[in-house]
């Protein structure tokens, strides 16, 4: 895998004869220094673990920046410019990060930076974008309750992924009971609030909702599975809402699949299991689960099947999946490669003021825009798992749902809005008609 | 909805068009359901699972298994339904004609989790009858679950023909189900009803007891809820039980996990950080052994794992026996170093593996005899967890009969308790370290064979073993078997009576807790080692 994607970055910068950087990224994927990388390039941060637990998710993502920057190129590069990747590895580790954000920054020079996984590894760069004045892309999704005016979340907030999965399981399933199952940290916590604060608001009772933690990487799932079956036979239709992460996914639906629950008794929809997390296990006994993303590798679409055939060749491996985070950073590459073409500069103000109101086709079949509070809009997809590890889509929303980075449930962020259009504000109170700033 | 007229106009046409023909099959209501397979809609499927499993028509029930099994393909285009066999063989669903071949158009018709549903209970309604007894007993469990009226008199008719008895339970129960919610049944029957289902006493029972509404005679209702106290009291002994079974389950992980580390810490006394690489080597061993199974000779899948065993004790063995001799021999007696040097070890084997098979998770299969679960009362108990405890306890047997019984276990005792008058008996003392560490290292690879059943197989799973592990030796008594084996019970079970109660989270900062607390009073843990070891 390591061998493969350094050889395909060689193959790409040959052509400009970058040797030094080239050298750099055999040298095990480390920065490189970009001295001798001449001025005739606009260079890319991509911020995301290549060892450690992250690993597993965020190596694909490295690899899909590489891909849209390969592709790029061979349009012709941005303002007449070739496009050059700086990888760094910060390992999964969050406070490395910040280091590794700000070598990109102002060791690397980079005009935009694509990263990040996890909640709390976004946290911990935020400062640094902001005092550097730089560019994120983030594109996985996340708990909301956020809008920064240095950071662009292309991936779903709780209102575009968790919200239309519940609203599903309510009309189509009939579910009364709840059992919201999630790792124990901060993405997962503020989505339980928001959905208990939903459900409750369309009348499920207290006694209704279960609510469990567990520790990343749990591994067994005996006790909470067998409480789950209990739980469930209260008389009402029961389901269960997953934002159960990472690894700790294969080892719970491998209970549930040898203690028999059946989707069709208790469905689980998940929001952390894509097309890589399925690629662990044998997805036969886990018929009709559930997943809500904003893309599934199954879409039939002309922009997704020459998306998935173009990433397979590119990869050399015809069988390597695409998943929705993937989508989302094809989404922003492209918004950020208008923008700049729009302002005719690469400079993170004028890209930042540009990027609201950019927008750029996403895989299936629709146009998302970047709004103003730096989310985009994007369909809602509930796919069932099918025996091949892929997903059938049982639903969609009928149109783009727009982003909220403030969740409208919970009562300490309803009034809040993000504006960086008219407000220049990340926080706006509409009822006070005061920012709250970054003091809040 | 526009869509869904042209598709019944089409439908109208084509019955039109065979009725002009004449064809054998004149298009009644069957064949206008059938053809609503065709339209990619939930709700036109399930209209059509409702016509046509109540037809009567002999094709019924080859269409609703088909439907089942995906076997079902509907063309969109000349809105053709078509049934294909296991074998190939495939026929024309609205007139049971055989067909050459299913055109490339057709694809299966999808189902959703409520189409199941409907699907599970037209299967139970048409093969209550059906010659073989667990195709029957497990109609009556849908329709049991379904309880839909309309199976009533199929189910009374099925009743008054079976003879074997544990299908004539499941459809007595089935029946009880159905009147419980038919609203015209009599009083008598439903207090009959609520009796049968209080005797199943299983969760499914308390759930549908719990679900029978308010709308009931006030004796039904009175019934049910000393039928659901009943259940539910006898279920809390049963889930006393279950942790019980679930604590031994964990406990034997633990054990798995630690025993390896009992031999290369506990007796060797090396404090080995890459104890969870072994593991992670053994789980990825069993990996590639089912990998060449399954291109080379699919037909001895379910046996891989019993030739992953040898071979993951060889291969971590050998790795085991490497590392002792390049590295850990030079840092006997520097506890310190030897943590940092097993450390760093541990992170390039993990990126040594992640370059070698990637950073994802790699599938390994569970083999048919270890997949699934069977009931014992009212618990469920997994195949996968009564193997592993099973496979835990022989190691453990076969080790510690090795110890005892071998002279290279008797050589291996000699050296750890006294290594100075070990050797001077002649006793090759480095070579016998060597042979501990990898058997220490072989067992731990022997541990992952077992643990790729139940957890990941990703280059990040050796590090959650291994500070479990090291809390089992510590816990039980560094050097001591017997130790390692109760500690890994003990924390097992308490940790699992701990978790109801706490939570995963809470529970699992509780045993440590309690293990701190336990150090203090005994720095040796459970079983100390007593006389006269010579310490290092």
């Amino acid at each position: 895998m390591l061998n493969k994607s350094t050889h395909d970055i060689a193959a790409s910068f040959s052509r400009r004869g970058v040797l030094a950087a080239t050298a750099g990224l055999m040298l095990g994927l480390a920065s490189i220094s970009g001295a001798k990388a001449a001025d005739d390039t606009i260079k890319v941060g991509v911020l995301h673990s290549l060892s450690g637990t992250m690993a597993i998710s965020e190596t694909t993502l490295k690899d899909t920046i590489l891909f849209l920057i390969d592709e790029q190129n061979k349009k012709g590069g941005v303002l007449g410019k070739k496009l050059e990747a700086v990888v760094v590895d910060p390992a999964s580790n969050w406070p490395l990060f910040a280091e590794k954000a700000r070598e990109l920054i102002t060791k690397d020079k980079v005009s935009v930076v694509f990263g990040c996984w996890t909640s709390v590894s976004r946290k911990s760069v935020l400062p640094v974008f902001k005092e550097l004045n730089n560019i994120l892309f983030y594109p996985v999704q996340y708990e909301g309750e956020e809008s920064e005016r240095n950071v662009f979340y292309t991936g779903a907030a709780p209102n575009q992924q968790a919200i239309p999965a519940v609203d599903y399981l309510m009309k189509e399933e009939k579910v009364k009971r709840w059992v919201l199952a999630g790792t124990d940290y901060v993405y997962p916590r503020t989505t339980n609030k928001i959905l208990e604060a939903y459900l409750k608001s369309k009348g499920v009772a207290q006694e209704d909702i279960m609510i469990n933690y567990t520790p990343f990487g749990h591994s067994d799932w005996q006790t909470i599975v067998a409480d789950i079956k209990k739980f469930g036979s209260a008389g009402k239709k029961t389901a269960v809402v997953s934002t159960i992460n990472g690894d700790a996914n294969v080892p719970f639906y491998k209970e549930l699949g040898n203690q028999g629950i059946k989707a069709k008794d208790i469905p689980v929809v998940a929001f952390s299991v894509g097309e890589e997390e399925l690629a662990g296990i044998d997805t036969k006994p886990l018929l009709g689960h559930l997943a809500a993303w904003n893309y599934f590798e199954s879409i039939k679409t002309p922009a997704n099947e020459k998306f998935i055939k173009d990433w397979q060749t590119y990869t050399k491996n015809p069988k390597r999946t695409t998943n929705d985070p993937m989508e989302a950073h094809v989404i922003g590459f492209n918004m950020w490669v208008k923008a700049v073409e729009k302002v005719k500069s690469t400079d993170p103000d004028k890209v930042i003021d540009a990027l609201p109101g950019i927008e750029a086709p996403n895989l299936t079949g629709g146009v998302s825009k970047m709004l103003p509070n730096h989310h985009i809009t994007k369909p809602v997809f509930i796919g069932e798992i099918k025996g091949n590890g892929q997903f059938d889509v049982v639903w969609k929303t009928p149109g783009l749902v727009a982003g909220d980075a403030w969740s409208k449930e919970l009562d300490g962020s309803k009034d809040l809005i993000g504006d960086w259009v008219g407000k220049k504000c990340g926080n706006f109170n509409v009822k006070t008609n005061k920012c709250l700033g970054s003091g809040s | 909805m526009p869509a869904k007229l042209s598709a019944r106009l089409c439908s109208l046409l084509l019955s039109l068009f065979l009725i002009a023909f004449a064809l054998p099959a004149f298009a009644g209501p069957f064949e206008d359901a059938v053809a609503k397979f065709a339209n990619d809609d939930y709700s036109d499927t399930e209209e059509a699972i409702g016509v046509v499993a109540s037809s009567g028509n002999p094709l019924a029930y080859p269409i609703i298994s088909a439907l089942q099994d995906g076997r079902l393909m509907a063309d969109p285009d000349s809105k053709k339904v078509y049934v294909t066999g296991a074998d190939g063989k495939s026929i024309d669903a609205a007139t049971g004609q055989p067909v050459a071949s299913v055109p490339d158009s057709a694809s299966a018709v999808r189902l959703n989790n409520r189409l199941r549903r409907s699907v599970d209970a037209a299967v139970g309604g048409l093969t209550l009858m059906s010659p073989d007894v667990t195709a029957r007993i497990q109609a009556a469990q849908s329709v049991f679950k379904s309880h839909e009226e309309s199976a009533l008199e199929a189910v009374n008719t099925a009743l008054a023909k079976e003879t074997n008895k544990s299908a004539k339970a499941a459809l007595g129960d089935a029946r009880a189900a159905i009147l419980l919610f038919k609203s015209d049944a009599t009083e008598v029957e439903k207090l009959e009803a609520v009796a049968t289902i209080k005797a199943r006493g299983d969760q499914e029972a308390l759930a549908m007891l719990t679900g029978i509404g308010a709308d009931q005679p006030a004796s039904v209702t009175k019934a049910a809820t000393s039928a659901i106290a009943s259940i539910q009291s006898s279920l809390a002994i049963w889930s006393t039980v279950q942790n019980a079974w679930y604590g031994l389950s964990l406990g034997s992980v633990l054990l798995l996990a630690a025993i390896g580390l009992a031999i290369t810490f506990g007796v060797m006394g090396v404090i080995n950080m890459a104890h969870g690489e072994m593991v992670m080597i053994g789980a990825y061993t069993t990996f590639v052994v089912q990998e060449v199974i399954r291109t080379r000779y699919p037909a001895l899948f379910d046996y891989s794992l019993l030739i992953a065993v040898p071979l993951a004790f060889l291969v971590a063995g050998a790795i085991g026996v490497v590392i002792e001799r390049s590295i850990i021999r030079f840092l006997y007696g520097r506890p310190l170093e030897t943590l940092l040097a097993t450390w760093g070890l541990s992170l390039v084997l993990q990126q040594v593996v992640r370059t070698m098979f990637g950073p994802t998770n790699r599938e390994v299969g569970n083999p048919s005899w270890m997949s699934g679960a069977f009931e014992v009362g009212q618990i469920t108990i997994t195949y996968n967890r009564l193997w592993i405890l099973v496979f835990t306890l022989a190691v453990f047997g076969i080790l510690l009969a090795m110890l005892r019984y071998t002279a290279l276990g008797l050589e291996m005792r000699a050296v750890t308790q006294n290594r100075r008058m070990a050797a001077s008996m002649g006793i090759a003392t480095s070579r016998v370290d060597a042979l501990t560490f990898g058997l220490g290292s072989g067992i731990a690879g022997i541990a992952g064979v077992a643990l790729s059943q139940i957890d990941n197989v990703s280059p990040n799973l050796g590090q959650s073993y291994i500070i479990d592990s090291f809390m089992v030796v510590v816990f039980g008594g560094v050097g001591n078997l017997w130790g390692t084996l109760v500690g890994a019970f003990t924390l097992g079970i308490a940790n699992k009576f701990l978790e109801p109660v706490a939570g995963a989270v809470l529970g699992k900062i509780a045993i440590l807790v309690l293990i701190i607390l336990f150090i203090q009073k005994r720095p040796r843990g459970l079983f100390a080692l007593k006389g006269r070891a010579v310490e290092a």
